[in-house]
């Protein structure tokens, strides 16, 4: 038979749990909607300092001197083309890797070097792509401190992020699909392209446009190749009025992009152009915040469609 | 999902067609350089390009580094805000590249100090030599080691980057020797960097190019200089102090260096000529101190017979007399 | 009911099979080339450097200014650097990160958590040069007002700006390996009379080591490899100094502030970048390796 105090103690030592439940429940609340408020306050910040500066005039003019007549044309030209170059290259052979280590590649050691292979890359830090792009892209291949340059460099940085989608978004259809298909006599392609990747659209969607998210917020490479910051003029065209109608001369062209003016406009003391570069930065975080935004809906309505 | 990436593909498509019509002649003037004579450049660039559409970009590799790429040929103008040393001569004549020395405009390199120091007005060339000379690192920390009534804090030190033209001018004059320098100070090649620095640290002391202390003057303090060893007494950076001649040593000339094969092309040609046009006004727009009149029509007369070579032969001289630089004979 | 079309001829599925195979081994094959294009590139342009620079003065000068008249290799300034900004981050970043992912998995209602974690991420989503000019134009300020013999540049508004944006990092991991400790470990604890904060104390988080662990080596594998915020708003200046309050350069800002100054191939600055990029690359590696390694075990445990 317990004692009185036993039953007395055991009580307290419930209250105190409870108490202290609480208040780490009131704690973590206060840290997440704290740690949500320096997002908050960050695009406050930018927009206060920045939104007033946003018009068709900054738009649509090149980088100034004078801070009231700089725009970000330029910029946002570049950013445009540079991503062009970027999904032309990472889309493809981060298709291709994925597909191949999901369906194709046979469980022994080189596959397992392309997969850790492949984890690696997604932590080597960007800048480092900059420095392979200088050496490689921009003096060996003698590309130039071009577009070119800097698209395949970020090209290579995003490659993990499509291929990890592409192999998670396969991984999530049951084998029964491919059993279905083969029984029928599909080849391993025909069971891909006609029955996986259809199911898995969804899935890559939202890899890719994360990976180019984070490739048009990404300024460290584009330095390092040497992104000019004072372009006042656009690239080349791609598409011309006159025959052969396609021209690769904008691949070769210098450029700068949107993170590099605005980090240009950040080093530059002086109000004015520091609510440049709060503008700059607005439409840079509006870009990529509703980017990634789109993703997680599409992840969501993705993994909520499919019944199996 | 097929047919909205054909949208997509067809939106884009029109835009790049609609931008085709902006694309100008094909042609890019390529100028690179110090940092310092930038303000100007920029200036020259952008209304050049208002005016006649034809492409120029502006690189900032810091003087050295603008002539490795200028010595190659990879650039057609070179801005300098020191004259052309020995070594780059030499590369010059390996690379193949005969060029035009033309000074531009006169810098007065300032010596910064946040606006809230109270505790000095200017300063003696050998006190900024016993802060900034080699031997100085790690030992020069603090303020009243330099002169004993000032504060007992850290020096924060800002100055320019090894590949910088102002690196070298100052470190000539001011420690007798050019790129010999302590090492533990913020360096950029970018000087607003140092400016952002001096304004925001009330111990801090810096060097940089007068535009860019002038075009933040309520933040940041310039110092008297005063050049002890000649028995000058201190004078402040201005355009009155640079034209009379008294601010020394650390009044210098800024250079425009062309590449003579470039000037072939009429791009070339015609920014070089609209760049001497507004020069004036350009560097009085961004607070640097124009020639005199007569120094602007040597350099013209200069640019129009074409002669090459340099006025200095590989030495960084400081204080001399721009009628004096541009009386001497060139060496190509 | 339609007969169904007829096939194409096996030949040309094989051919086209064979082909497929092919094409999309090459593809797995170029995160290979990726790999062997970075190191080629860092080992045959800093080659030359470490050939001329003996691995003494790496260690024994206290300076990095291999451009200087008398040039110092001291890599260990920069190096220092890079150790101050991540532990502030660190110091930041895993505390807050861990307690969230505990309040998120173990405390918070699901549909608070549906849609507090994709917000969460979006931090992550924020372009570094934006985190910089906030660091550098808010936080620094800031700082001044509470500490105001606080330098322009400082490595501590830099890394507590990157331990926010590093914070998704070891939440989101953190929670999904909390998550996947079985329910019935759980149980147990409550049936013997623990509250939630206990539980989660000692049954969650130790069971979900390896997931936390391998959250916190990608959260410093981040923290090493950020340039911007550094570049932006710890300042330029390589000196070897451990404390926060200090201005200094890491091993990144270093490499991008050369880069703007644009060299020319083959110079000794050239291959400084080069230098340093390398010793920042196995530092990482080392790092990614370890984090692999224990997200694997973790996965196992399961």
């Amino acid at each position: 038979m317990r004692s009185e105090t036993f039953y007395r103690e055991q009580e307290m030592l419930g209250r105190r749990r409870r108490a202290s439940d609480q208040r780490f429940r009131l704690v973590g609340m206060v840290l997440t909607l704290g740690t949500l408020g320096v997002l908050g306050a960050l695009l406050l910040n930018l927009a206060v300092h920045g939104l007033s500066r946003i018009d068709w005039q900054f738009l649509a003019s090149f980088p100034s001197r004078r801070a009231g007549e700089a725009g970000i044309l330029s910029a946002w030209v570049g950013t445009l083309l540079l991503m062009l170059v970027t999904a032309g290259v990472a889309i493809p052979f981060g298709l291709a890797a994925g597909i191949y280590l999901e369906e194709y590649a046979p469980k022994n050691r080189w596959t397992a070097f392309i997969e850790i292979n492949i984890a690696n890359l997604a932590g080597v830090p960007s800048i480092l792509y900059g420095l392979m792009a200088l050496g490689l892209f921009v003096y060996q291949f003698r590309f130039g401190q071009s577009l070119l340059s800097g698209g395949l460099a970020l090209a290579c940085l995003v490659l993990p992020i499509v291929i990890v989608a592409t192999r998670e978004s396969l991984r999530t259809i049951p084998s029964s699909i491919r059993e279905a298909a083969f029984a029928l006599g599909a080849t391993r392609w025909q069971a891909v392209w006609h029955h996986l990747l259809p199911y898995s659209t969804g899935g890559i969607a939202t890899g890719v446009i994360l990976a180019m998210s984070r490739a048009i917020g990404e300024s460290a490479p584009l330095i390092t190749i040497g992104a000019l910051t004072f372009i006042a003029f656009l690239p080349p065209a791609p598409l011309m009025s006159q025959p052969p109608f396609v021209s690769f001369d904008w691949l070769f062209s210098p450029f700068t992009a949107l993170p590099i003016q605005m980090f240009n406009w950040v080093s530059r003391p002086g109000e004015e152009f520091q609510s440049n570069a709060a503008a700059a930065g607005l439409i840079l975080i509006g870009i990529t915040l509703s980017m990634n935004t789109t993703a997680i809906l599409l992840r969501r309505r993705a993994q909520r469609n499919i019944q199996w | 999902m097929k047919l909205r990436l054909f949208d997509i593909f067809g939106l884009l498509a029109g835009l790049f067609w609609a931008l085709s019509a902006e694309v100008g002649a094909g042609e890019v003037v390529k100028i690179d350089g110090s940092s310092t004579v930038y303000p100007i450049t920029e200036g020259a660039a952008e209304d050049f390009q208002k005016e006649t559409g034809t492409k120029v970009t502006v690189g900032i590799s810091g003087t050295g580094g603008g002539f490795k790429k200028f010595n190659r040929g990879e650039t057609d103008v070179q801005a300098a805000s020191r004259p052309i040393l020995q070594s780059e001569i030499q590369a010059a004549k390996d690379g193949g590249v005969k060029y035009l020395e033309l000074p531009i405009a006169y810098d007065a390199l300032t010596v910064v100090v946040n606006a809230k120091n109270d505790w000095l007005d200017s300063i003696k060339v050998s006190e900024l030599k016993k802060i900034w000379e080699p031997d100085a690192q790690g030992k020069v920390t603090k303020w009243n080691q330099v002169r004993a009534e000032w504060p007992d804090k850290e020096i924060k030190l800002y100055g320019a980057g090894s590949d910088s033209g102002t690196f070298d001018y100052f470190t000539e004059a001011i420690n007798g020797k050019g790129k010999a320098s302590r090492g533990d100070y913020t360096a950029s090649e970018d000087d607003n960097v140092l400016v952002q620095g001096v304004e925001g640290d009330r111990y801090a002391l810096g060097y940089m190019g007068y535009s860019y202390y002038a075009a933040h003057q309520k933040r940041l303090k310039a110092l008297g200089i005063e050049w002890d060893a000649k028995e000058k007494p201190a004078v402040k950076p201005s355009q009155q102090s640079v034209l009379a001649g008294t601010y020394n040593p650390l009044t210098r000339p800024l250079f425009l260096y062309v590449n003579l094969n470039s000037l072939e092309r009429p791009q070339v040609k015609k920014f070089v000529e609209f760049y001497l046009t507004h020069v004036e006004a350009l560097a009085q727009e961004v607070k640097y101190i124009p020639l005199p009149s007569s120094a602007y029509g040597k350099v013209w007369e200069r640019f129009e017979k074409r002669n090459i070579g340099t006025a200095f032969a590989g030495h960084t001289d400081t204080a001399v007399p721009i009628d004096e630089i541009l009386n001497r004979p060139l060496v190509p | 009911m339609t007969s169904p079309r007829p096939a194409p001829s096996r030949r040309l599925d094989r051919l086209l099979e064979g082909l497929m195979v092919w094409v999309l081994r090459a593809g797995g094959w170029v995160s290979v080339l990726v790999t062997l294009g970075i190191v080629i590139t860092l080992v045959t342009e800093s080659w030359p450097f470490f050939v001329e620079v003996p691995v003494g003065r790496l260690i024994h000068d206290t300076m990095w200014t291999p451009l200087f008249a008398e040039p110092q290799y001291g890599i260990s300034a920069l190096l220092a650097g890079t150790l101050v900004t991540t532990g502030v981050a660190l110091a930041v970043a895993i505390p807050l990160g861990t307690v969230l992912a505990i309040y998120l998995s173990e405390f918070a209602e699901p549909r608070f958590r549906d849609w507090v974690k994709p917000m969460l991420e979006l931090l992550s989503a924020v372009p570094t040069v934006v985190y910089g000019y906030f660091a550098l134009l808010t936080v620094t300020p800031l700082l001044q007002k509470i500490y105001p013999d606080l330098p322009q540049f400082s490595m501590l508004s830099a890394g507590m700006v990157m331990g926010i944006m590093i914070v998704p990092y070891v939440t989101s991991l953190g929670e999904d390996s909390m998550r996947s400790v079985p329910m019935l470990l759980r149980e147990g604890a409550f049936a013997l009379g623990d509250g939630k904060l206990g539980v989660a104390l000692q049954v969650v988080v130790p069971g979900a080591f390896s997931g936390l662990a391998a959250a916190y080596v990608l959260a410093i594998s981040r923290a090493v490899g950020e340039t911007m915020i550094v570049a932006i708003a710890a300042g330029l200046q390589p000196k070897l100094t451990m404390n926060p309050i200090d201005s200094a350069a890491t091993v990144t800002a270093f490499i991008v502030q050369v880069s703007l100054g644009d060299l020319p191939h083959g110079s000794i600055g050239y291959q400084s970048i080069f230098a340093t990029g390398a010793v920042l690359f196995l530092m990482t590696l080392g790092f990614n390796l370890a984090g692999h390694l224990l997200r694997r075990r973790f996965h196992r445990a399961i």
